[in-house]
């Protein structure tokens, strides 16, 4: 199957290659022999029905199905070249190289500042006050820093869904990762949050490798530069999000983003 | 639509009738709830005297207190919690965080509602014989073993319950910003849980506080202050137990007296447990 994209100008470094990727929930094959580039500093969207097997690919990224037995994964996802499969993997460093967002705002019972200085603190010994210019960069970066900076100290559960979200990526651009995970971020929030984690992508792809699953095929065109559409656990095109999207060569992916199933 | 007017009736009835038991269950449990305090502040708060709280059991026909009972009641099952909270927390993370998904905390979970419903008495004669019986002698710490017993069981099915209802998402949250699972479990999931466990080890503490049964088999009793672990010991309870029976009417006094503390001691802990418990739902 010819997938390879479309070569543009500018040269395209690969951050993570997924090879022969097979992933098995006990006896049952969720996602088949996938080949996928992953580009340094850029946006990649996985679109496809409820089922696809987007998020789960997204999760193999991170290991992040190793939480729960009979899962597992065979074949190669390359990071920087290493094989992140491979049973020597130290799954707490490869995490914090890899962050995630997940869809619904997950902050931790403690203070605003608390969480994000925590997840810092498992790999980095900061003074106090570089903690503190760690936490307000981070706020800023995932603008949020106007809306909490006089109360650092307040409930992280206390902000709205938005806020809670954006507090989520301040979490994960903290530890300063390579690759930024989101899974269906702005699935929970009304349209101005979701304008904002939009924007918030845009700003951040200067500096991570972004993946996002999404179910929205607007916000898949508006954020992303390449776009992998996937079926049945089938990776069935993969190309320039601007191609994808206005001359997608398979007929599926042609009646998925015209709206004609999914 | 036409409306029978029978069969409208009859079902206006039938809620009338379900209502009504409803009701008189509701109003049969508060009574009943009613009498008791009210029986136990009538003829327990009159003895009420600085006295009791200063004073050691007298022997019968002699004025005296409930000091060493208390001071008893308050090291076994400060013990009792303190031996079995931390075996009941630990079981219960293994159940709920390590374990979720093996079937080794089935049939944990089996054993521990077996244990939960066993009747104290035979948690008392269990530690009769395992160590009382080959010590020689009564002692408090036997006593403080028999009440950790009825304690495991408790804190281990809160613990596992709620950190059942900790969402996933949280902790794989933590795990996604490399947290390895100890900490995940330790800073994330307690600091969830946290409200419930709590209120689970106080509820345990309100059951055993006023176990006999377990007590008299292990602690006994000990007219005199005595502070030694390891030697028979006074509690309330017991102390009830022998003094309500007796024909002496000073000690039958004192053991109202005895009733209404462990009463009330009970409820305000239960007290304290539900607002813990209804304050994290709040927040």
């Amino acid at each position: 199957m010819n997938i390879m994209p479309t070569v543009t100008d500018q040269a395209l470094t690969e951050k993570i290659s997924v090879r022969n990727l097979d992933f098995y929930y006990g006896e049952s094959r969720v996602l088949k022999s996938i080949n996928l580039p992953l580009y340094e500093k850029e946006v990649t969207a996985f679109i496809g029905p409820s089922g696809c097997g987007k998020s789960t690919l997204l999760r193999v990224l991170n290991r992040m199905y190793d939480l729960y037995p009979n899962q597992r994964a065979e074949g190669e996802v390359l990071l920087d070249g290493e094989n992140i499969l491979s049973p020597k993997q130290d799954l707490n460093l490869l995490r914090s190289r890899i962050g995630m967002v997940f869809q619904k705002p997950t902050p931790f019972p403690m203070t605003i500042y608390e969480n994000i200085a925590f997840g810092v603190r498992l790999y980095e010994k900061l003074s106090k006050r570089e903690m503190d210019e760690r936490v307000e960069s981070s706020l800023r970066r995932a603008a949020l820093w106007d809306e909490v900076k006089d109360k650092l100290n307040a409930s992280g559960l206390s902000l709205s869904g938005g806020q809670q979200q954006r507090l989520c990526i301040a979490r994960t651009v903290a530890i300063k990762p390579d690759v930024i995970l989101l899974d269906e971020p702005c699935s929970a929030l009304d349209p101005i949050s979701t304008a904002k984690i939009e924007e918030l992508i845009d700003e951040l792809k200067r500096d991570y490798t972004i993946v996002i699953v999404t179910h929205n095929m607007q916000q898949a065109a508006r954020v992303s530069e390449h776009t992998a559409f996937m079926y049945l656990g089938e990776l069935v095109e993969f190309g320039l999000t601007s191609e994808i999207f206005t001359n997608p060569r398979k007929r599926q992916t042609r009646d998925y983003i015209t709206g004609r199933y999914g | 639509m036409i409306l029978d007017q029978a069969r409208f009736a009859q079902r206006k009835r039938r809620s009338f009738i379900v209502m009504a038991l409803c009701w008189g269950a509701a109003a049969a449990g508060l009574g009943a709830l009613l009498v008791i305090l009210g029986t136990l502040l009538s003829k327990g708060l009159g003895g009420i005297r600085p006295e009791v709280f200063t004073q050691m059991t007298p022997p019968p026909g002699s004025d005296g207190g409930l000091l060493n009972p208390i001071v008893g009641s308050l090291i076994i099952t400060s013990l009792g919690v303190l031996i079995g909270t931390p075996i009941g927390i630990l079981a219960g993370t293994y159940m709920a965080e390590y374990g979720r998904y093996s079937k080794l905390t089935s049939v944990i979970r089996f054993v521990n509602d077996v244990l939960l419903s066993a009747p104290s008495i035979v948690m008392g004669l269990f530690v009769y014989a395992v160590m009382v019986a080959p010590m020689g002698h009564f002692s408090g710490l036997a006593g403080s073993v028999a009440l950790s017993l009825l304690v495991i069981p408790i804190v281990i099915r809160t613990t596992e319950d709620m950190l059942l209802l900790v969402p996933n998402a949280l902790r794989e949250a933590a795990t996604a910003l490399g947290m390895p699972r100890s900490l995940v479990i330790r800073r994330v999931a307690y600091k969830a849980a946290r409200a419930g466990i709590i209120t689970g080890v106080l509820l345990a503490v309100a059951r055993i506080s006023g176990e006999t049964a377990p007590l008299l088999f292990t602690a006994l009793n000990d007219q005199f202050w005595s502070t030694n672990i390891f030697a028979p010991m006074a509690s309330l309870p017991v102390v009830i137990f022998q003094f309500s029976l007796s024909p002496y009417e000073d000690w039958q006094r004192l053991a109202w007296v005895g009733a209404l503390i462990i009463t009330f001691a009970v409820l305000a802990l239960s007290v304290v447990a539900r607002w813990l418990g209804t304050s994290r739902v709040a927040k």
